[in-house]
């Protein structure tokens, strides 16, 4: 692991060195995100996500220890009373505390989601970095979970019938299906064994999060990261250690973006948030408009998409491809065919990967709102379109397209104006035209 | 002694048929804890289904005399809705008319009703595709196309013997066990 240019770490004082001696914990942050770990030089504002992924982490796990102070998982009016009197009303600093962690789960998600986009662009999935991706998607499918759960602990309207429907899901499976609901629920609907065990699991998981985002820091680091030029570290020039570097420039951005969340958590703290939520859940009453929270929407999306019955339900349909539109990404790695990891480089690719934001954009939008038949059918055009994508452009892209000169190296394509000028020009006249895209990714 | 220092060789050579003592011990072992670990596993698994308060929860009687041809009322079963329906003479005859093997869930109305008493439609108020509410039980509420229920969550929509008819639901609501205790008290459960 690493480069054999690491600096090596040093114990500095006599405890240091006490230390290193029995628990050397000192030289594991040093090699992991101190002076010792090298980074490629050329990392753009993208890479500060995972990063900010994990400051999300924490900030859910504080807000939420917290928060469980005060919670009480009872379905008799006991969980909505104590979100909603207790800790937004009567709790000192509680409103606060209970807005940052609502607020913070959503921006947890805009984090994640942007971290996603940036491997899907940048082709960070690719060799040899595909345990990283699939750690990656693990994540997600924990997030959502716990989100999902965390979602209904206040137990409010949009709690119930989300736990309701979402679990609704798996009745959808013939024969099997209606018992691992009854068995997930602990009733034939939502109750009280369902707040239960939902607040059980939503304290866990995020916890198992922490250990599955260790397992991707450490593939991570195996090769290091990638670099929006996709070109391997070749040699020291390429590189500069991860502190004081990337420690400064994660600590900036950190800084700019958290200012957002506090925004959005002080003066618009409901706007991610659905009104019918503050009405206590109701048994015998489904609000007009049921919507998952919008991290969601485009799966629901597709859910929705299927309409007509062939061959199987087409309640079965739905469920199914909403699965597949995230376990196909576990085949990513496989089905872009290109050895080319940066769509920088990718004339066509990255045609379609902007269509593909675009398509996933269409699908939340036909998703989070009430289905009209127009939303309908723009909901099964882009549900078509997103496996289209993966399972027939990328693997013909891959085959067919010609990528752009690749720059001989990280530091050729970054130090352009310096290295010219330092270098010899016979080097200079085989560097290959630089790629425009490379100014942007700085 | 001599034996047993014997068979300890012998342990590690292998017999004639390439088995080892060690080997059986080891499978033996292996399984044995193995097998006790999956049923150790049971009892966190079956802590999840209803517990016994839950399935306890006891059957409920409805007194439907106040319940007028055309009207329906809402009670709550198990925490779930449960439709009790008073159907008129003309929205009896609409279910009726319906051919039977034109429908996804196919079942007559009486079929879906106790003999005799065709005009009480009890159903679970519960729509099979996802479990939201359908609309349709108490006056003014949408009602659908086909006179039955409404689900506004994905566009499920019933007739008038609750039998889906168009929208993604796959089923027909469906009937609960109940019995006529009196022509005009239900039980339901
Ligand atoms: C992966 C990290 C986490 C995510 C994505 C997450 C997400 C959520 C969401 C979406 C809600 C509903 C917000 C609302 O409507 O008020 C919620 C509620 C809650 N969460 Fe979390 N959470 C996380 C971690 C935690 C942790 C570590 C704890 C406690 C140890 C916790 C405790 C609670 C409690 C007590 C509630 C109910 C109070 C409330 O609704 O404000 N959460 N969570
Ligand atoms: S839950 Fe009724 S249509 Fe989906």
């Amino acid at each position: 692991m690493s480069f054999s240019w690491a600096k090596p770490y040093e114990p500095k004082s006599a405890l240091a060195r006490w230390m290193d001696d029995r628990m050397p914990l000192p030289r594991l942050v040093y090699g992991a995100i101190g002076g010792g770990y090298p980074v490629p030089r050329n990392l753009n504002y993208f890479w500060n996500f995972g990063v900010l992924a994990g400051i999300f982490l924490t900030i859910q796990i504080v807000t939420g220890i917290v928060l469980a102070m005060h919670f009480m998982a009872s379905a008799d009016g006991g969980a909505f009373n104590t979100v909603n009197q207790l800790i937004m009303r009567d709790v000192n600093a509680g409103w606060l505390l209970r807005y940052a962690h609502m607020n913070g789960a959503s921006f947890f998600f805009i984090v994640t989601y942007i971290h996603i986009f940036r491997g899907l662009y940048y082709g960070s999935y690719k060799a040899p970095r595909e345990l990283v991706w699939m750690l990656g998607l693990v994540i997600y499918l924990l997030m959502m979970a716990t989100a999902f759960m965390g979602y209904v602990l206040p137990w409010g309207q949009m709690s119930y019938w989300g736990a309701q429907v979402i679990t609704g899901f798996f009745s959808a499976f013939p024969l099997v299906g209606e018992p691992i609901r009854v068995w997930l629920l602990g009733g034939y609907a939502p109750d009280q064994a369902t707040v239960t065990r939902f607040f059980s699991l939503h304290y866990l998981l995020p916890f198992v999060i922490f250990g599955v985002v260790i397992l991707h820091i450490w593939a991570l680091h195996i090769p290091g990261s990638s670099n929006p030029t996709g070109v391997d570290v070749k040699n020291e020039r390429d590189t500069l250690p991860f502190h004081p570097f990337y420690t400064a420039k994660d600590g900036w951005f950190a800084g700019a973006f958290l200012t957002l969340f506090v925004i959005v958590t002080y003066f618009a703290p409901d706007y991610l948030g659905h009104p019918d939520n503050y009405i206590p859940a109701n048994p015998l009453s489904t609000p007009a408009h049921i919507v998952p929270e919008w991290y969601f929407w485009p799966f629901y999306a597709i859910l929705k998409s299927f309409t007509v019955n062939f061959v199987l339900p087409a309640k079965l349909w739905g469920v199914l491809a909403m699965f597949s539109s995230i376990l196909l990404l576990f085949l990513l790695p496989w089905l872009d065919t290109s050895p080319v990891r940066s769509g920088n480089y990718r004339p066509i690719f990255k045609r379609f990967f902007w269509l593909l934001v675009i398509d996933v954009a269409l699908l939340g939008w036909a998703g989070g709102f009430a289905p009209t038949p127009m939303r309908v059918a723009v909901g099964q055009a882009a549900t078509i379109y997103y496996f289209l994508h993966f399972l027939v452009i990328l693997p013909i892209v891959g085959r067919i397209e010609t990528p752009l000169p690749l720059p001989d190296s990280i530091s050729s394509s970054v130090l352009h104006g310096e290295d010219a000028e330092s270098a010899p020009a016979a080097i200079a006249s085989k560097r290959p035209p630089r790629a425009k895209t490379v100014t942007a990714a700085n | 002694m001599a034996t047993q220092a014997e068979s300890a060789t012998l342990d590690h050579q292998h017999h004639g048929d390439g088995v080892r003592r060690r080997d059986f011990l080891n499978v033996a072992a292996v399984s044995f804890a193995g097998v006790g670990g999956v049923i150790a596993i049971a009892p966190l698994i079956v802590q999840m289904s209803p517990s016994a308060d839950v399935l306890a929860m006891a059957s409920i009687e409805v007194d439907i005399s106040k319940v007028v041809p055309g009207q329906g009322i809402k009670v709550a079963w198990r925490k779930q809705p449960v439709f009790v329906r008073n159907l008129m003479p003309k929205e009896i005859a609409e279910a009726n008319a319906v051919d039977i093997s034109s429908l996804r869930d196919p079942q007559t109305l009486a079929q879906r009703t106790k003999p005799g008493k065709q005009n009480w439609l009890i159903t679970m108020g519960v729509c099979t595709h996802l479990g939201c509410v359908p609309l349709g039980i108490s006056e003014g509420e949408n009602r659908g196309p086909y006179g039955g229920y409404f689900c506004p969550c994905h566009g499920s929509m019933y007739d008038t013997a609750a039998r889906i008819r168009q929208g993604p639901a796959p089923l027909n609501l469906q009937v609960p066990d109940y019995s006529f205790k009196s022509p005009t008290v239900v039980q339901i459960g």
